[in-house]
């Protein structure tokens, strides 16, 4: 099946690929955002457990869906796994320590003997929600804004000096957060992230104190959220963008790219646009109407996040678009095309692919066993297994 | 010329992803080891319905849950510093290497993440066998992922099913079963993670000792200490079988590596395997020096175990810096039959095969059909030898002897122990003695540490025993490496080593307070 295909259907079909996980992580971050909101929602010990608790039974999916983000990409477009992680240094590696931090603090939080005390593995958790949104949606933004990179590949033959890719600046990725495009986006995904988490709060925990803190962050969330968002989409859409010019296959500055982007690819446009609205129905849900609806909220709004997040990656890397642009020079940026695998390990992980479904199947089925019931202050003290 | 190149920062950056895999490697075989004792006890428990299984499971699965989420926080690091810290590689050989990674992904972590979920939080919510179930999933997900992790390792100690495309510069994938099913991924595999179950064995049977010597919770102590000198004693002698079976795979792909780990300098037939020796100090290849200052050989056994036979010749690390010698097996390369190439020999390949790279871009450039054939015959000619280019003298191509071969009988020793030590409590449970032997229940006890320590040793030979290739043959660590500024890889080194280093006290602190506590009910009822 696969492998009568052509490398450049093979390509677009990972960049869907990877669009796809990349839009998920985005939605289960809701767990990040979850983690600021400890203190907010949570006025007394016990209330902040059963929050910690229903954020504890899903983080591992979004700390197992970042790592195999990573791994995909890396199995699949290569040459931008080299680049970016081996250059941006700092960026990346601010991102994944707070995930070290995370991983622990659930399980060490409640337990005895911990050595650090449970406030500090809430701070893990605190951290982690804000470094790692922040920082992952500003590395993001760096596919629309583009960063200081070359890639040489004969510097191979260079016996003492044989790296491919290599950063041109000194500050290896910092100097993203200099760009407020960057830090927009970053800040967009934070807030979209505590708008998720309170959802996501209403979803699980049958609390009434709980429930009306959280429609309260709810709506102190979703203004700055549609401010950084609204206004980063506004720019992307008014500022140049990257393009490849398909004869030549030089890349250049083209005027509102992206907005022509959105309009070659309607199909791109429909999802966007039924993502946004999506989003903004999630969130109107639970504060318009009453408790009934509270739940469905996270539903509509998170469906909306991944088919927004999702549009923005195919407008990143489709239509003739660099996904990884470099502003050290223009011909140096990386496509779905000049940084791929080769056809045949497309072709094996494509099969892998197709175990994607099945893994949903479970996923699905092992939640919703052990969610039958909302989480309550009773279920905190009786004799099970509580972070 | 090579000095150019950053060795500072090259440095940092194996120092740091030595400090990250071995605290990793603190985690992850007890993970590996203890997920499948813990479910073989909930077998036991749906099977008899008696609730004192499930105590005991319960129990040890909570010690499970500690260590795992400390191996899930050691583990992001690794993936991602292929890519921040070792860029070259993960373009020249990322082709290869990048699918294992992401099959870990897919096939094994959601597999665990989402079953050890069922496994803490399912007990009143999900039937008791769909909760068996989950822990078996939760095992066999975990074990999954160092299938392919290990896959991706034995790959660079022995690359094949690939082939290097001098168009994109890198080496492509062609054959994805040769990959998977290499004899030296398969042997890899079953011997790393039958030292998990070992290493798991150990950690069981040692803190039950440790409630015996404290006259409390005896019944589920004992039963306990059953299961798993059971389970530690059948996986023990599988793990020996295992090892002698890598042994053999080194001793045919990885020659240099073997000559390190039994401190062999001269080549000879009929070689013996070092029972005891200590090396002499200053010894360095080709200076006439004895390299032992004690020893005592098995006669002949290197030879065989080696080449399975007891008359072959097992070169050392001056006939292999030398050449010349025949070696016993064809396939490393037919230029080679019959004669092995110097390692100066092998440098000046090396250095034909980037020279012909360079040459076949230019002539591509150029359209030069001629060059390009030329450029191209001679390339894959030398290929074999491609890493060779980047090394200064024949004398680099030598691991740290001394670190290579004290870690390898370190292990050997310590895992012959094992073995008797299983043996051993098994008889004294047989004939419900254990509890009066106060000095078995000690030695059991502080043979945990042991554990750690041999499963460690055995993946210093691995790693440092391979040096100076992260692929072997084809890249030196010093060309993999990314360009970025020492200084950077020194303050995430240093982080690194405080937040693991807090973390794990952190983890012993929680997991010996659970130890103290025991099982609820005492695991009696």
């Amino acid at each position: 099946m696969f492998e009568n295909m052509s490398i450049e259907t093979l390509q677009a079909y990972w960049w869907i690929i990877i669009s796809i996980l990349g839009s998920v992580l985005v939605f289960l971050m809701f767990v990040q955002g979850g983690q600021t909101l400890i203190y907010n929602i949570g006025k007394t010990e016990i209330e902040r457990k059963m929050l910690v608790n229903s954020l504890g039974r899903k983080w591992e999916f979004t700390f197992t869906t970042l790592v195999t983000f990573g791994g995909a990409f890396f199995a699949s477009f290569p040459l931008f796994y080299s680049t970016s992680f081996g250059g941006a240094y700092w960026v990346w590696m601010a991102i994944l320590f707070p995930f070290i931090i995370q991983a622990v603090a659930y399980e060490f939080r409640s337990k005895p003997n911990n050595l650090l005390g449970h406030k500090t593995y809430e701070w893990f958790l605190m951290i982690n929600g804000l470094l790692g949104t922040v920082l992952i949606g500003a590395a993001v933004s760096t596919f629309f804004t583009g960063s200081e990179f070359s890639v040489a590949k004969l510097n191979i033959t260079q016996m003492a000096d044989p790296t491919i890719s290599r950063w041109e600046g000194p500050a290896y990725g910092l100097e993203a957060v200099l760009n407020w495009r960057n830090v927009a986006l970053g800040l967009a995904v934070f807030f979209l992230a505590r708008t998720l988490g309170s959802l996501y709060f209403m979803n699980t925990i049958a609390d009434h104190a709980i429930l009306a803190r959280c429609k309260k962050q709810l709506i102190f969330n979703t203004i700055p959220f549609l401010v950084f968002f609204l206004s980063y989409v506004v720019a992307l859409m008014a500022y140049p963008g990257f393009a490849i010019d398909p004869k030549s296959g030089e890349v250049f500055m083209e005027s509102n790219k992206y907005f022509h982007n959105l309009l070659q690819m309607p199909v791109v446009l429909l999802v966007f646009v039924a993502g946004v609205v999506l989003v903004l129905l999630g969130i109107a849900l639970p504060v318009l109407t009453f408790e009934k609806n509270a739940s469905k909220g996270i539903w509509y709004a998170g469906v909306g996040t991944i088919l927004t997040v999702f549009a923005l990656f195919l407008l990143a890397g489709f239509n003739h678009t660099p996904y990884y642009p470099s502003t050290f020079n223009l011909q140096h940026s990386l496509t779905i095309y000049n940084s791929s695998s080769s056809h045949y390990t497309l072709t094996a992980m494509s099969y892998v692919s197709l175990l994607v479904p099945f893994v949903i199947a479970y996923i699905w089925y092992a939640w919703k066993s052990i969610n039958k019931k909302k989480i309550d202050a009773a279920e905190m003290g009786a004799d099970g297994h509580a972070y | 010329m090579l000095e150019s190149i950053d060795l500072r920062a090259i440095d940092w950056s194996r120092a740091q992803f030595a400090l990250t895999a071995i605290y990793h490697w603190l985690f992850v075989p007890l993970t590996l080891g203890l997920s499948f004792i813990v479910a073989i006890m909930e077998s036991i428990y749906v099977k008899t319905g008696k609730p004192e299984w499930k105590q005991i499971t319960k129990f040890w699965m909570t010690l499970f849950g500690i260590n795992f989420a400390i191996g899930v926080a050691t583990g992001i690091i690794l993936e991602f510093q292929f890519g921040t810290n070792w860029s070259n590689y993960s373009w020249f050989v990322g082709d290869i290497f990048g699918a294992p990674l992401a099959i870990e992904g897919i096939m094994a972590f959601f597999l665990e993440s989402t079953f050890i979920a069922v496994m803490f939080f399912g007990w009143d919510k999900v039937s008791k066998g769909f909760h068996l179930a989950s822990s078996w999933l939760t095992a066999i997900g975990a074990n999954l992922s160092a299938l392919w992790i290990l896959v991706a390792n034995a790959w660079m100690q022995h690359p094949t099913g690939m082939k290097f495309n001098p168009d994109t510069i890198r080496n492509e994938m062609v054959n994805f079963w040769e990959v998977l099913f290499s004899p030296v991924a398969i042997n890899k595999f079953l011997h790393t993670v039958s030292s998990g179950y070992v290493l798991a064995s150990l950690f069981v049977v040692g803190i039950s000792s440790w409630y015996l010597l404290k006259k409390r919770n005896e019944r589920m102590a004992k039963r306990s200490m059953l299961i798993a000198s059971v389970f530690g004693l059948i996986t023990a002698v599988f793990l020996a079988a295992t090892g002698d079976g890598s042994a053999y795979q080194v001793a045919q792909k990885q020659p240099m590596k073997l000559a390190a780990m039994e401190g062999l300098y001269q080549g000879q037939n009929n070689a013996g395997l070092v029972a005891f020796g200590i090396l002499a100090p200053d010894k360095k290849a080709g200076d006439g020096k004895d390299p032992f200052l004690v020893h005592i050989d098995f006669p002949s056994l290197l030879s065989y175990l080696s080449y399975r036979n007891p008359d072959a010749f097992v070169p050392g690390i001056e006939d292999l810096i030398r050449g010349g010698y025949k070696p016993e097996f064809d396939h490393i390369n037919p230029l080679e039959k019959g004669q092995a190439f110097s390692v100066d020999e092998k440098i000046s390949r090396g250095k034909m095969a980037l020279e012909s790279l360079k040459r076949y871009k230019e002539a591509k450039v150029n359209g030069d059909t001629t060059g390009i054939r030329s450029s191209l015959e001679m390339l894959q000619q030398n290929f074999p030898y491609f890493g060779y280019a980047y090394l200064n003298t024949s004398q680099d191509s030598v691991p740290n002897v001394p670190l290579t071969f004290y870690s390898f009988h370190l292990m050997v020793y310590l895992g012959f122990y094992f073995i008797l030590l299983f043996i051993v409590i098994l008889i004294f449970l047989a004939t419900n003695k254990l509890e009066g032997k106060r000095w078995l229940l000690r030695v059991t006890l502080w043979t945990i540490p042991l554990a750690y320590l041999a499963s460690q040793a055995g993946w210093i030979v691995a790693e440092m025993g391979r040096q100076p290739w992260v692929i072997q043959d084809l890249m030196p660590t010093m060309a993999a490496a990314s360009k970025i500024n020492p200084n950077a890889v020194v303050i995430t080194f240093w982080l690194f080593a405080a937040i693991f280093t807090i973390l794990l006290i952190a983890e012993v602190m929680i997991m010996v307070r659970q130890i103290k506590i025991g099982p609820k009910d005492g695991g009696t009822r």
